[in-house]
């Protein structure tokens, strides 16, 4: 554990610490709010009154970002724990247990990995009432993420705790009289972690993306509201790169803060390896 | 593999024609749209039939216009109807029974000859009852058998069971199949033939050897050799690919792309002005509709959707959305349509004071900034839109911001089309929806299945058994009378107080009218495009290409 | 041989649960299909040239698939005769389809995968090797800068810059492979045996295939047999954007267009390709075990 890891990861904390703070002081930073349209100067670059520009129909760019944090923030990986917890059930007890349960849980997983989930998704969004309040819909539409995005990371984790209940020190552990849910909490759980950090890692961007592609189902962040998803989404009528450098601090700040969460849970991941 | 092949060839085809230059250099100074070549556009979705009468998504009317001989056509830019294959034609006083004499030595692609007996033969298939096509319906007036007299081979008679109103203007979209060639609806009369289609990716056209056309100095028209028709859904990629060369048109082109290639290259774009196409909500007055019953009484209130059409700020949508690229719609009629418009009508004034005057008086009150009706229920409502249109998403979203103004809450909804149309059309489970209609033909039968209380398109209430309000039972009779009279005053007197009627009660709320936007690439020559579709290639015909295209345009996607 | 027998035994079970898992697939796409909202609705009917009869004939062409059940059952005993019916959106036989768009798709996400595995291989073990900080974090921002790049934005700039789909598809898939298999190797390294042989100055390469393989294998093909359904979902936004006419691009108009049977036998094309994949992984990572066992 040298010092430059020490440093990197305070800084990956402070670089989190300050982008909750200031999503959080959003109200005084952005006082106008991040729904007002300015439509005399609506698709307009950085100014002194829109730091970050404008979008389309001319709202500041600058307050959505800080807004949108607060959702995509908070949201994204709290599902990302979810799948998470659902992958190491469904895998890492499936391969722990074994036999019948491990080949039950492994099919379930593969069903789950081809089914066209989109239509499920389309089905919910009937469910719910025209009028939800975006917050409600929000929560639905990550809460459905959580629970579908488990698969890829249980398939590994079979794999991973099939060949633990098979190793030495399992076995010893077994015959030492340790049995149950203890053995698979102290001796199995903790080998899983490489790849339960891999699974929570990867989720927080693909939720993140996946919440503002849900909007084309009607579900996800309604507007005006703002989300990081569907400020990236932006990027997407880009026909050229360059030309607005601005568009891309949604993403660049996405990136750091992705970056700074692997940062943090390094150290665990390095305790775990 | 093939494709490579095909490429190859084509390129020694430009190769010889680089040695032709010189001989025929002294041609190209007479006439500049002498150089052949392969014309490059998107198809926005893949072509569902190729058959001509069972058409009816854009792609199939793209591949119509472009390889049908239709019997007269309506020219795009002066709307005027002109002979095509028929050299005139005579509609009788009734309106029932059309006339038309036939040119003659004219030939399908294949080489089957054309006479009168494969019109009465296109009839006949495009009037099946099982058919079930667009095109064919429009026919329809009334109950009982179309009869076809064929009175020579170049003249024709035929008779519908009623009137049918505009009756000659439907035969710009009936493209006439041989009734003899073994090749069925592949042999065609028009400038093009499907050569190739390779699903998913193209449709290849190849020009008609047989085309009976000429141009004024007596040359075989069309000028180009082929059309390859990309298929491609994505806006911004057919864009890209404009900028790179790949492609030289483009039809409807976003307003965000017209802009930027303004920007840097003005001689590229045209704006021929707002288009026939129109932007509109509506709520929902259905009476069986899952709504609280003080919803449905909002909704069904006149009042109530005049009030909300004047808070629209609609100069904002067609400034900021379209970013000036539209107009402030005024009614059911463009303007575009010089004729049928009713010049009378003025689009809405915005005025957010005006509108909550209004309310009030209609027992709405404003109370801590919500405005509640009589019952105190706060008026909340959703407009559901199509995902996907970023255009409609925007405008739902400042009609938000504008409503918020007098104290409504809105809530925008995108759904994909098969849920919205589901919700439209059967379970009625919506508030306002935001759509635009297209609108092809200029006549006021083109909207005749709108506008009619009983019709299953008659968006806001459809398949009322009788009309549930007095001034849907007046359209509904001024619709039918003006179907049934030939006299072009008359229709018109009838149809501009549908127009009017439709202002005042503001079924539909209309908001713009979009301009007709378009690219075409410099290297292409007798271009000039209009507002009715097709833009950019209506007169394909006389399109030239004037040089060929750098080999950067060969380059294709490969996986 | 009772090695042999077992691994038979193996693939014989292996083969049964893929039947009856991909039957099962294909039944609850259809089910999915047919309970979400707008089913039995065109866009045709929208046409205002349409009479009422003409609306009407459209909406029957939907009633026979309205029974799920005897849709299903339909569908198998004409499948059982090699027909897969027809795409109600393209009107061509659904076998067809498969047959001319599969190539394409085929190898778009076979290079896709062979590029990404190459990739995110070259970074987890440079990284594991080099064991330097500053190199990990390097690689992690790379990886996560790909990984919030929305999969559209990808398939489009692989337009912008006339590169091939296949590169779209490895730049999404190589971060994921790249999160596991460095965290994977990462743990395999840090096994006192390895650190050990390390010590002892075996070469790098001897320790990889003599003893991080052994360990990290089964998980790593574990990755493999996913990466394959991560790559197919790659496929489908990258073919819709590139203009490719491959499965992925299919499978986004058979969506849109509520395209029953299309989309049944769809969902049991890619059930099939997941569970060989995956069912592949698993034997093979059951006979490295045996090995190392």
């Amino acid at each position: 554990m040298s010092w430059r890891t020490n440093l990197g990861r305070a800084l990956a904390c402070a670089v989190l610490l300050l982008v909750v703070s200031l999503s959080l002081a959003a109200n005084w930073l952005a006082p106008a709010g991040y729904a007002k349209q300015y439509r005399e100067a609506a698709d307009a670059p950085p100014s002194r009154e829109h730091w970050l520009g404008t979008d389309e129909i001319g709202r500041d760019r600058f307050a959505r970002v800080l807004y949108g944090t607060r959702i995509s923030l908070l949201l994204a990986p709290a599902a990302a724990l979810l799948t998470t917890l659902m992958a190491a059930l469904v895998g890492g007890l499936g391969g722990y247990l074994g036999g019948r349960w491990a080949r039950g849980a492994m099919a379930v997983t593969d069903l789950f990995l081809s089914l066209p989930w989109l239509f499920l998704l389309i089905t919910v969004r009937a469910m719910m009432p025209l009028n939800v309040s975006p917050l409600a819909s929000v929560l639905v539409t990550f809460l459905m993420l959580g629970l579908l995005g488990w698969t890829s990371a249980a398939r590994v984790l079979c794999s991973t705790a099939g060949s633990l209940r098979e190793s030495d020190f399992v076995r010893q552990a077994r015959a030492s009289g340790i049995c149950g849910w203890r053995l698979f909490w102290i001796h199995v759980l903790p080998n899983l972690k490489p790849v339960l950090y891999a699974q929570f890692w990867i989720s927080i961007p693909a939720f993140i993306l996946s919440e503002a592609n849900l909007g084309i189902l009607g579900l996800g962040v309604a507007e005006p509201m703002p989300s990081w998803g569907s400020l990236l989404k932006e990027l997407e009528g880009m026909v050229s790169v360059g030309e607005e450098p601005w568009k891309f601090v949604p993403l660049i700040l996405l990136v750091v803060v992705v970056t700074s969460f692997q940062l943090v849970l390094s150290k665990q991941e390095e305790v775990a390896a | 593999m093939k494709d490579l092949l095909g490429r190859l060839a084509g390129m020694t085809i430009i190769g010889k024609k680089l040695i032709a230059v010189p001989i025929v250099c002294l041609g190209l100074l007479a006439s500049s749209a002498w150089a052949q070549g392969e014309l490059r556009f998107c198809l926005r979705s893949e072509p569902k039939t190729f058959d001509p009468l069972k058409v009816e998504d854009d792609a199939s009317v793209t591949i119509r216009y472009l390889t049908g001989g239709v019997l007269m056509r309506m020219n795009r830019r002066t709307q005027v109807l002109e002979p095509e294959l028929a050299e005139s034609w005579k509609v009788s006083k009734d309106g029932k029974q059309i006339t038309f004499k036939l040119r003659s030595g004219i030939s399908f692609s294949d080489g089957t000859p054309f006479s009168a007996e494969d019109v009465a033969y296109t009839v006949k298939q495009l009037m099946d009852p099982a058919l079930h096509s667009p095109t064919g319906d429009a026919f329809r007036s009334g109950p009982g058998n179309v009869e076809t007299k064929i009175i020579s081979p170049v003249q024709i008679s035929i008779t519908f069971p009623a009137a049918v109103a505009g009756l000659d203007r439907q035969f710009d979209q009936v493209a006439i199949l041989s009734a003899h060639s073994p090749k069925k609806e592949m042999a065609v009369l028009g400038p093009f033939m499907v050569a190739d289609y390779q699903p998913g990716a193209t449709v290849l056209l190849k020009r008609n050897p047989n085309y009976w056309k000429t141009d004024a100095q007596g040359r075989k028209l069309p000028y180009l050799d082929s059309i390859e028709l990309d298929i491609q859904p994505n806006r911004d990629v057919e864009m890209l690919r404009f900028k790179r060369g790949e492609i030289d048109l483009v039809n409807s082109l976003d307003s965000e792309y017209f802009d930027k290639l303004a920007a840097t290259s003005p001689q590229l774009v045209h704006d021929a002005g707002p288009s026939l196409d129109s932007e509109q909500m509506w709520f929902n007055e259905v009476a069986k509709a899952p709504l609280p019953e003080y919803k449905k009484n909002w909704f069904r209130s006149a009042a109530f959707r005049r009030a909300i059409s004047e808070a629209i700020n609609r100069d904002d949508l067609s400034r900021v959305v379209f970013r000036g690229h539209a107009q402030a719609a005024v009614g059911p009629v463009s303007p575009a349509n010089k004729f049928w418009f009713n010049a009378r009508l003025k689009a809405e004034v915005y005025s957010p004071d005006a509108a909550l005057k209004a309310l009030q008086a209609d027992g709405f009150h404003l109370q801590d900034g919500i405005l509640k009706d009589k019952d105190g229920n706060a008026v909340v409502f959703s407009i559901i839109t199509n995902s996907g249109n970023k255009y409609r998403e925007r405008m739902a979203t400042m009609i938000q911001e504008d409503l918020q103004k007098i104290g409504i809450r809105v809530n925008v909804v995108t759904l994909d089309f098969p849920s919205l149309i589901e919700r439209m059309t059967q379970t009625f489970d919506y508030e306002a929806i935001l759509l635009g209609l297209t609108n092809i033909g200029l006549d006021p039968n083109e909207q005749m299945n709108v506008w009619l209380s009983s019709s299953e398109n008659h968006q806001w209430n459809p398949q009322e058994k009788s009309p549930e309000t007095a001034w849907e039972a007046e359209i509904d009779r001024l619709m039918k009378a003006q179907a049934s009279t030939a006299d072009a005053k008359k229709r018109k007197e009838d149809f501009d107080r549908v127009q009017e009627i439709a202002v005042e009660q503001q079924p539909f709320i209309y908001l713009v009218n979009r301009n007709a936007l378009s690219a075409v690439a410099s290297s292409v020559q007798g271009a000039s495009p209009v507002i009715l579709a097709p833009q950019t290639y209506w007169n394909v015909e006389t399109l030239s290409l004037k040089y060929s295209k750098p080999l950067t345009g060969q380059l294709r996607q490969n996986p | 041989m009772p090695g042999v027998k077992i691994i038979a035994r193996n693939i014989a079970r292996h083969v049964i649960a893929i039947v009856a898992t991909v039957l099962l697939g294909g039944f609850l796409a259809a089910t999915l299909v047919r309970l979400a909202p707008g089913f039995d609705v065109d866009e045709e009917q929208l046409d205002p040239h349409l009479n009422a009869e003409s609306v009407q004939a459209l909406r029957q062409a939907r009633l026979e698939q309205h029974n799920i059940f005897a849709f299903y059952f339909y569908s198998l005993q004409r499948a059982a005769h090699g027909d897969l019916g027809t795409s109600i959106s393209l009107g061509q036989p659904v076998s067809r389809l498969l047959r001319e768009r599969a190539p394409l798709t085929l190898r778009l996400v076979g290079v896709g995968l062979l590029l990404s595995w190459a990739v995110a291989m070259a970074l987890a073990l440079s990284a594991a090797w080099l064991r330097v900080t500053a190199y990990d974090a390097l690689t992690t921002v790379i990886t996560g800068t790909f990984l919030c790049i929305p999969a559209a934005v990808l398939a489009l700039l692989s337009v912008l810059w006339n590169v091939p789909g296949a590169l779209a598809i490895a730049l999404i898939v190589f971060p994921r492979v790249y999160r596991y298999a460095r965290n994977l190797l990462a743990k395999a390294y840090s096994l006192p045996h390895i650190v050990t042989a390390r010590a002892k100055g075996l070469s790098e390469l001897r320790i990889l295939f003599w003893h991080v393989v052994p360990v990290a294998g089964p998980q790593l093909l574990a990755v493999a047999g996913v990466s394959v359904s991560i790559a197919v979902g790659a496929a489908i936004p990258v073919e819709a954007l590139c203009g490719l006419a491959g499965v992925g691009q299919l499978a986004w108009q058979a969506a849109l267009a509520r395209d029953l049977p299309l989309l049944t036998n769809l969902t049991i094309l890619v059930t099939l390709v997941t569970l060989l994949a995956n069912s592949g992984a698993d034997v093979i990572g059951q006979m490295l075990r045996g090995q190392e066992a």
